[in-house]
């Protein structure tokens, strides 16, 4: 589904990616865990299309697509969702009407009719469901007056309405209560199908106790020195980044 | 804008821009007392009102143009326009349905269907292109509750006497410049009498249409809620895209007596010029509504998203006790377009509230500047004003100005200002592209957002039409 091959970034001539490998496969999920400005971020940013990055070398195919060819509204209609770190609030706009229009300008690019608002309701009935709220939410402005905890669920609902193939949650947890994170975990979990694909960037292995991740990878200034399965986050969380640092630079 | 993530866009079209092929009857262009004879004798007006004309053309003829505000343009030369023109009609009409088919065609292509199987329901118009009220639709329906609505010409032939009470009651002839050329050489407009307790069933609505070319629009609109009376208006235009500029000049006066409520909304989308800000129309207006009685309300609502130029002060004098004087605006300027507009408050009766909300949008080359003055006299004891006035960029080339007259003779006013600028964010577009937005319609989506809290003072017929408005006007606002 992604295949990222020796793919290097910056932003104003500095350069944050160093040359990151990654395949990952439809039905899988990738846990993305390293410490602060390492460069989780920039990598969710550059897949998602934010120009603020330039890429100087390296290629990322995503279904078989260019995906650094794409324009970010192309990458999120082919499918491609990202869970912002810091959602941006949009005021005056409600949820329901960004919802709304995001989940219609999907079905336009399939070329399918788009929903009015009546019918829109129904379905939104079933999706705040995973993420357990009520139709409240739907009146009130788009992340703007949020706590940053319902900001982060509105991500998800978010991502529960646009049914993405490839999502990348950047540190959606982070903030969470204990509550607010099963919920979340269990709206991610429902999400699951065999030909969709998670990327989940995140520092606490708590998360990975809900969302199970079949690998997980260490990145270290911009570069992903360590690989493996769900048991390396508990590793992590035991002996902390400098044991992967020093292991990275051994093997 | 940063630039890096927003493409080029390609404009489209101004999609009103299309000139109807009919037959004129225009006068010779130039202005003297000759000419206003004529448009007066053409519309076969009694001599007071020739009177009226002319004092005030004698009294513009001393006036110079007004320079102070904040727009820039090349001396408009008052002797080279056309100052009547209308399409040619054979007799006079007896019902819609003896409208030359072209017009019809014409507010069918607009979105204003005037014909009877067609027309807006919930809705009265009255059409009006060039010079002269074409059509105004529901008047039977109207006129059994007690309302009329009708064009000023008819309105001077059918109810002379009110409207020689009011005309110049709240905007005199002598006002503004441009309140004195209309008031010299006014062609047509709207007239609305809402006697006594009656609240109008409908909205009332007036679409104007200037086609013929180098011709001067100089409506007149007048209108009156008696004791206890309420309305709701609203306003439309449009013009062709034309190279020259063309002027519009129009008063409007309202007059509210005791408890009676006058809403006054306008979506104004008169040409705006090209994209190198050739042609457009001068939008110069004077409207001013006067709560006469106790308890009065007046409320002016516009979205403004076209014409080269705007200069547009819609004010309120709160003579009455406790009256409620409104001002809800959106002003959007992109290319080369530059408005100039805002509100004056005007407090004279105890316990007078006013509440000014005003948003400017900036993109392109535009220029926009908020202009709004609230003056509380002696009299107003417990005069209240809310102010709120922001402004959004959008691009580094473009202005957003403000300018606050404040002026308060009375000790006992409370007076609270809001005021922010700020660029429409970068994040927020890229937020709502990963979203599968595309710049346009982000941009729109998010200045929608801006625009929102005055939108919903717009009837519901219409706040979806001035969102869409909104949107085409700054289609390649970015590049
Ligand atoms: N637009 C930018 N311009 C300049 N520097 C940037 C930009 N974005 C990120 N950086 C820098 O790149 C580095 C990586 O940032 P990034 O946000 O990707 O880190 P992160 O791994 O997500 O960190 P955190 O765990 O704190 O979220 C940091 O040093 C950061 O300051
Ligand atoms: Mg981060």
């Amino acid at each position: 589904m992604l295949e990222i091959t020796n793919l290097h970034a910056g932003a104003d001539g500095v350069e944050i990616l160093k040359g990151i490998n990654l395949t990952v496969n439809a039905g899988e999920v990738h846990a993305i865990m390293g410490p602060n400005g390492s460069g989780k971020s920039t990598l969710a940013q550059v897949l998602a299309g934010r120009e603020d990055y330039q890429v100087t070398e390296g290629t990322v195919r995503y279904e078989g697509k260019d995906l650094l060819e794409m324009e970010p509204e192309e990458r999120a209609l082919a499918g491609l969702f990202m869970a912002f770190q810091y959602p941006v609030e949009i005021p005056g706009v409600t949820n329901a009407y960004f919802l709304r229009v995001a989940y219609n300008a999907q079905r336009k690019s399939r070329g399918l009719e788009e929903v009015d608002p009546i019918d829109f309701m129904d379905l939104l009935d079933e999706k705040l469901k995973t993420v357990d709220w009520t139709a409240e939410i739907l009146e009130r402005q788009v992340n703007a007056g949020m706590s940053g905890g319902e900001k982060k669920r509105n991500e998800i609902l978010q991502m529960a309405v646009l049914e993405p193939k490839l999502a990348v949650l950047d540190e959606t947890d982070s903030g969470l209560d204990i509550d607010a994170l099963k919920i979340v975990a269990q709206g991610v979990n429902n999400m699951r199908r065999p030909d969709n694909a998670l990327i989940v960037v995140t520092h606490y292995q708590r998360l990975l106790n809900y969302i199970v991740p079949d690998y997980v990878h260490v990145l270290v200034d911009g570069r992903i020195v360590k690989s493996g399965g769900k048991e390396l986050a508990l590793e992590l969380e035991a002996k902390g980044y400098e044991w992967v640092q020093e292991a990275g630079a051994v093997s | 804008m940063t630039g890096s993530s927003v493409k080029e866009l390609v404009d489209r079209e101004y999609k009103w821009g299309f000139v109807t092929d009919i037959e004129s009857d225009v006068i010779p262009p130039g202005l003297n007392e000759d000419v206003i004879r004529l448009i007066s004798s053409k519309k076969d007006e009694p001599e007071w009102l020739l009177e009226w004309r002319l004092k005030a053309y004698r009294g513009w003829l001393k006036m110079t143009e007004p320079h102070w505000a904040n727009v820039h343009y090349d001396p408009i030369d008052y002797n080279g326009m056309i100052y009547y023109a209308a399409p040619k009609t054979e007799k006079p009409l007896g019902s819609l349905d003896e409208v030359d088919p072209k017009l019809l065609e014409t507010y069918e292509k607009l979105g204003i269907p005037l014909s009877e199987q067609k027309r807006l329901t919930g809705v009265a118009v009255d059409a009006i292109f060039d010079s002269v009220s074409v059509a105004t639709t529901y008047k039977e329906t109207l006129a059994k509750q007690g309302v009329t609505f009708c064009s000023f010409s008819e309105a001077v032939k059918e109810h002379p006497e009110i409207v020689r009470k009011y005309l110049g009651s709240v905007v005199p002839r002598s006002d503004n410049f441009f309140a004195a050329l209309n008031a010299a050489v006014f062609s047509d407009g709207s007239f609305v009498f809402i006697p006594k307790g009656v609240r109008c069933p409908m909205e009332l609505s007036t679409y104007f249409r200037i086609n013929a070319a180098n011709t001067g629009q100089f409506e007149r609109t007048l209108i009156i809620a008696e004791e206890g009376a309420s309305v709701s208006y609203l306003e439309g235009c449009t013009a062709p895209m034309r190279d020259e500029n063309q002027l519009h000049a129009a008063v409007v006066e309202l007059i509210a007596l005791d408890d009676a409520t006058i809403k006054y909304s306008t979506v104004q989308n008169w040409y705006s010029g090209d994209e190198n800000g050739v042609g457009g129309v001068y939008n110069f207006v004077t409207k001013r509504g006067k709560c006469a009685g106790v308890n009065s309300r007046i409320t002016w609502t516009q979205v403004e998203t076209g014409s080269a130029i705007t200069w547009k002060y819609p004010s309120v004098i709160l003579q009455g006790d406790n009256s409620i004087g409104e001002f809800y605006s959106v002003a959007v300027v992109n290319r080369y377009q530059q408005a100039d507009t805002g509100t004056k408050m005007i407090h004279i009766g105890k316990n007078t509230r006013s509440t000014i909300i005003s948003k400017g949008i900036s993109a392109g080359h535009g220029n926009n500047s908020y202009r709004g003055m609230v003056k509380v006299l002696p009299s107003a004891d417990g005069a209240r004003n809310y102010t709120q006035c922001d402004s959004m960029l959008i691009g580094n080339e473009c202005g957003a100005h403000t300018f606050p007259y404040i002026d308060i003779q009375n000790n006992t006013t409370s007076m609270e200002h809001e005021a922010s600028t700020r660029k429409i964010g970068e994040d927020q577009i890229f937020y709502c592209k990963q979203r599968g937005l595309t710049t346009e319609d982000a941009i729109s989506l998010i200045v929608n957002g801006f625009a929102k809290e005055v939108f919903q003072y717009l009837p519901m017929e219409f706040a979806v039409e001035a969102q869409n408005l909104l949107g085409i006007t700054l289609e390649g606002s970015v590049g």
